[in-house]
């Protein structure tokens, strides 16, 4: 069977489960359907990370390998197999799941039975993604996903939701279908060569798995390395989003249902970051060393520019949406730094936002189903009416802003020591886009919950009820997990992130064996010390 | 001619005679009147298909006379071919039943014309002499127009019939003066002595103007810029069924005799030609993608979105290597099965004599008929190349042939052209689905529930599990590809 099958297809068989047996368009049954699903899913992930081995490196380092063939003619396999940064993010992934259902109990009022069939279908689509070892199985997931996601801002979206529907379709499958043309490059390459442009093949057998272009991408030319890495660039660029392919996210975001935000926010933006560990950097060196500069301006420019774009919003799920655009700059500076330490923050940033994002998402879709507006302006002194949902908004709040024992805090810091180690002037430009993020923040924060409370539409404002209350706890427990023992993820990433590095730059740790031995403890210290 | 070769023809014999009969049934008077044309269509189609699969067993013992051999090929790609030609025709059948039960016009003469345009268009597949082309693709061309027009008293059907046969005969006298040009030159008209008789012809100036003219004559019949003006009036006034027809079968009867003609004839010259047709192939994708997004009428729609597709399958040609012509193949199966069904749905919406022309008419589609609205999601997601449905496993084919031939930039405009193209299929899907409120019409009769499922499961099947269509196609494609000589890397 393979349990990497079993966590992809559970939503799968839980959509077809509502789709034939729950025969009402609007029940109770469905809800729970679904959440049954979610949870199971979650379980059997659950399954993985404690079967995970951390220590696995070389081709142990891939682990839950099931290789069918699938299309031989074309030397397509179904190859799945994951390695630690995968496995976080499928973790995220059914993790959000839940949240994402149970969040909709009450926001979804009509057409409940599609409603949660596209969740789960979105969500083997994500897992899918995540598991695909072979670039022709990760390409229809990565695909896949886009269906769903369009007809769940499409239907039960805001005002412009049709507009934000096609705008967030075609975007995304422009990127990816540029992105299919340099997978066909690179199986061009592997094969027979291009003859017309005189690029010489390696005449290997047809094959599209990855862990084979992760051996053989540093033959690649380093002009031909440059085009395909465009094509994979433009594909993920826009997913992350990277200023500037990042135009689609807000109206995205604002119009999409609140479930609809938390996985864009907490899920798909992390197919661009992850496509690019997985894809970008291990298979294109070259090109990767050589677009460093650009690739970091843009980051820098998105992190600072999503944070002063974020400062003036009315309206809080943009205001939200833009920090995302923020933060995912963090993640691609890291990313880019080429070192352990960046890309180590880096991965684990990924995670934080889904969690800190997600979470922010939810309180604002929470408060959102009691008032029926967004607008910073139509709230104030919310502290008095709603204190404990002031409270976890405020953790929700300084783990994105990273306060220090909360994740955001683990992430950020890593980060910025990576980029520093690379150069001081990219750290400090993102040591500024940590200021201005604890400026909206906090501002944020005073304008909707201090001052008086003077509307009278929020006068009768009932706190959070039990099923909010659970779903906060638990994105607020991780936060302080993550925070506080960080060191058991970055275990988990450890071999995929040096192996990585070394990809890139095969001399890395010869250069430097003083600095950064392989799995040391370096990150656990530096925390211990800051905390 | 002997009597071995009639076994080689026996399927196309048995379509003919079948399809006279059936001309004939009405004069028979009252015994005719309690046949049922359908069934009887379907049943002829059925013997010969049968007929065609005996055949292509039969006829590896029977030796051919050489007459014919030069004329006629029953090869693995023509069988491939008929064999589609065949199914697509059965579903029109079925689509077409209660569509003509509504008009007061003979089901007989329309069937028998079917058969006829069946006919020509199994001769098209299966000639390697431009002769035999040329006249299968007459009796297609002949058939087609009368169908057009076949709602007589309708001035929409008579002026699309007009329109269709005037430029029709106009390309077709291109196709023709072509012809004599390039027999003048290499003195046969057996795409093999042609490639023959190329290779030892460095240039000559009336040959290039005959592989225009037939080149052109031939873009006329797929309908690809600048030659497919006619394109969105005729699938507006023809009768539904028939312009399903006209950009699925007869489309791809086209593409076949494409496929062959350059990949047999004319593969030596293929640097005189190929960036004439990638231009060709440029512009179809460019402005039949941008100008489908500007209609409300979802015939004219569809009318330009095949001209894109003829863009898409242009790549094939131009590309001139193995996996562009298995491309060819793939993508004739995957277009005709996405769009019969998209025509059965459009067929399903208020069936009066023109059935769901406007993209509002499918408002709410998703409530009354869910299923259907979301086969119609799958036809279209295949359209646009969207995986796991098999429009991506033709889009990957030729695009992938595209990049291999060293054409990266025409590659590019076909991707983003194909996301251009899911603007205007997302459309229909946001009227189905997303726009509330207003109920659509329908009437869902059994036979279009079964064109729709069958063209469902395919199109499902095919891009899950597209390992034996894949290898079929290689089969078919390689005996061409043999005469074609082509060198794994498009013959540089």
């Amino acid at each position: 069977m393979g349990i990497l099958n079993i966590v992809t297809y559970i939503p799968l068989i839980g959509a077809i489960v509502i789709l034939f047996f729950v025969r009402k368009e609007n029940s109770v049954a469905i809800r729970y359907t679904a959440t049954f699903f979610a949870v199971i899913d979650f379980v059997a992930s659950l399954y993985l990370w404690f079967n995970f081995d951390p220590k696995g490196s070389g081709a142990a380092m891939w682990q839950f390998r099931y290789v069918r063939e699938w299309i031989p003619s074309l030397g397509v396999r179904y190859e799945f197999g994951i390695d630690g940064i995968a496995l976080l993010l499928i973790l995220l992934t059914t993790f959000m799941g839940i949240i994402a259902v149970v969040s909709s109990y009450a926001a979804i009022d009509h057409r409940q039975k599609e409603y949660y069939i596209l969740l789960l279908l979105l969500q083997t689509g994500m897992i899918g993604t995540f598991c695909a070892l072979d670039f022709f199985l990760f390409y229809v997931f990565w695909e896949i996903m886009l269906v769903p996601m369009y007809f769940i801002i499409g239907i039960w979206g805001g005002p412009r939701k049709l507009y934000a529907a096609i705008k967030f379709f075609l975007y995304t499958l422009t990127g990816s279908v540029v992105m299919l043309l340099s997978i066909v490059a690179l199986y061009f390459f592997n094969d027979g060569g291009i003859p017309f442009l005189n690029i010489k093949g390696l005449g290997n057998a047809a094959s599209f798995s990855m862990l084979q272009y992760h051996e053989i991408g540093h033959l690649i030319p380093p002009t031909l390395q440059f085009w395909i890495f465009l094509g994979f660039f433009l594909g993920f660029a826009i997913k992350v989003p990277m200023f500037p392919f990042h135009t689609w996210l807000p109206d995205a975001h604002v119009e999409a249902p609140t479930a609809g935000s938390i996985i864009l926010a907490a899920v798909l933006l992390k197919m661009g970051t992850y496509g690019f560990v997985r894809i970008a950097l291990p298979i294109l060196p070259d090109a990767t060393k050589q677009l460093i500069v650009p690739i970091v301006v843009l980051s820098i420019i998105g992190i600072i520019y999503g944070a002063l774009v974020s400062l003036v919003q009315k309206d809080m799920k943009k205001l939200v949406a833009y920090s995302s655009v923020s933060h995912l700059g963090f993640v691609m500076l890291g990313m880019f730094a080429l070192n352990p330490m960046g890309l180590k923050g880096s991965v684990l940033q990924m995670i934080n936002h889904g969690i800190s994002t997600g979470a922010l998402f939810l309180l604002v879709g929470i408060i959102y189903e009691r008032r029926h507006t967004r607008m910073i302006a139509d709230y104030g002194g919310l502290a008095k009416q709603m204190p404990v949902y002031a409270t976890l908004f405020l953790i929700a709040a300084l783990s994105s802003m990273g306060l220090p024992a909360l994740n955001g805090f683990i992430g950020e810091f890593t980060i910025l020591l990576g980029a520093a180690n690379r150069s001081i002037v990219w750290a400090s430009f993102a040591s500024a886009g940590i200021v201005l993020g604890a400026a909206y923040l906090l501002w944020l924060y005073q304008r909707v919950f201090w001052g008086p409370l003077d509307n009278p539409a929020n006068k009768n404002l009932p706190d959070v009820n039990r099923r909010e209350l659970g779903m906060l706890l638990a994105l607020v427990f991780l936060m302080v997990w993550i925070g506080i023992k960080p060191a058991v993820f970055f275990d988990v990433i450890e071999e995929p992130v040096n192996y990585i590095v070394r990809k890139v730059d095969p001399t890395y740790f010869d250069k430097q064996p003083l600095t950064y031995p392989p799995a040391a403890p370096v990150v656990a210290s530096a925390v211990e010390t800051t905390r | 001619m002997t009597w071995n070769d009639m076994v080689y023809l026996l399927p196309e014999i048995i379509l003919t005679v079948g399809a006279c009969v059936m001309l004939l049934v009405p004069v028979m008077g009252a015994r005719g009147a309690r046949l049922s044309a359908k069934w009887m269509m379907i049943a002829v189609l059925a013997i010969t298909a049968g007929s065609l699969i005996v055949c292509s067993h039969a006829v590896e013992t029977i030796d051919q006379s050489r007459q014919l051999q030069a004329m006629f090929a029953l090869d693995p790609f023509s069988i491939f071919f008929k064999l589609l030609f065949i199914a697509a025709i059965a579903m029109l059948v079925m689509m077409s039943d209660d569509f003509l039960k509504e008009s007061r016009y003979s089901p007989w003469e329309y069937y028998s014309l079917l058969g006829f345009a069946l006919c020509g268009m199994m001769f098209m597949a299966s000639g390697v002499h431009l002769i035999t082309i040329y006249i299968g693709l007459e009796l297609l061309s002949l058939s087609s127009y009368i169908l057009a027009g076949f709602y007589k008293s309708e001035l929409k059907s008579t002026e699309a019939a007009m329109k269709y046969f005037i430029l029709g005969a106009v390309s077709s006298a291109i196709l023709l003066y072509g012809i004599s040009l390039i027999y003048g030159v290499c003195g046969s008209l057996n795409l093999l002595d042609i490639a023959a008789a190329m290779s030892t012809i460095v240039t000559n100036d009336a040959l290039m103007l005959g592989i225009m003219l037939l080149g052109a004559g031939l873009c006329f019949k797929i309908a690809a810029v600048p030659f497919h003006v006619w394109t969105p009036d005729v699938y507006e006034g023809a009768p539904t069924p028939i312009a399903a027809f006209l950009s699925t079968g007869s489309k791809a009867a086209a593409f076949a005799i494409f496929a062959r003609i350059f990949y047999v004839g004319l593969h030596d010259f293929h640097l005189e030609w190929n960036y004439v047709l990638a231009t060709i192939s440029a512009l179809s994708m460019i402005l039949g993608n941008f100008a489908a997004i500007t209609q409300d009428n979802v015939k004219r729609m569809l009318g330009y979105s095949s001209i894109a597709h003829a863009g898409y399958v242009l790549l094939g040609i131009i590309s001139l290597n193995t996996l562009g012509l298995r491309g060819i193949l793939v993508y004739s199966i995957v277009y005709i099965f996405a769009n019969l069904g998209i025509w059965s749905t459009v067929l399903m919406l208020r069936r009066h004599q023109y059935a769901g022309e406007r993209v509002d008419d499918f408002e709410g589609l998703s409530r009354r008929a869910p299923l259907w609205a979301f086969a119609m999601v799958i036809f279209l997601l295949s359209l646009g190349g969207i995986p796991p449905t098999a429009g991506f496993i033709g889009k990957y084919f030729l695009f992938a042939a595209a990049v291999q031939a060293g054409f990266g930039w025409l590659a590019v405009i076909a991707v983003l052209m194909s996301a251009v193209s899911m603007f205007y299929y997302l459309r229909l899907v946001v009227a189905m689905y997303l726009r509330e409120g207003v109920e659509a019409e329908f009437a869902i009769t059994p036979a279009l529930k079964i064109v729709a499922g069958i063209c469902l499961i395919v199109t499902l099947a095919l891009g899950i599990l597209p390992g034996r269509m894949i290898d079929k196609v290689i089969k078919a494609s390689d005996h061409v590809a043999a005469r074609a000589a082509l060198t794994p890397y498009a013959g540089r």
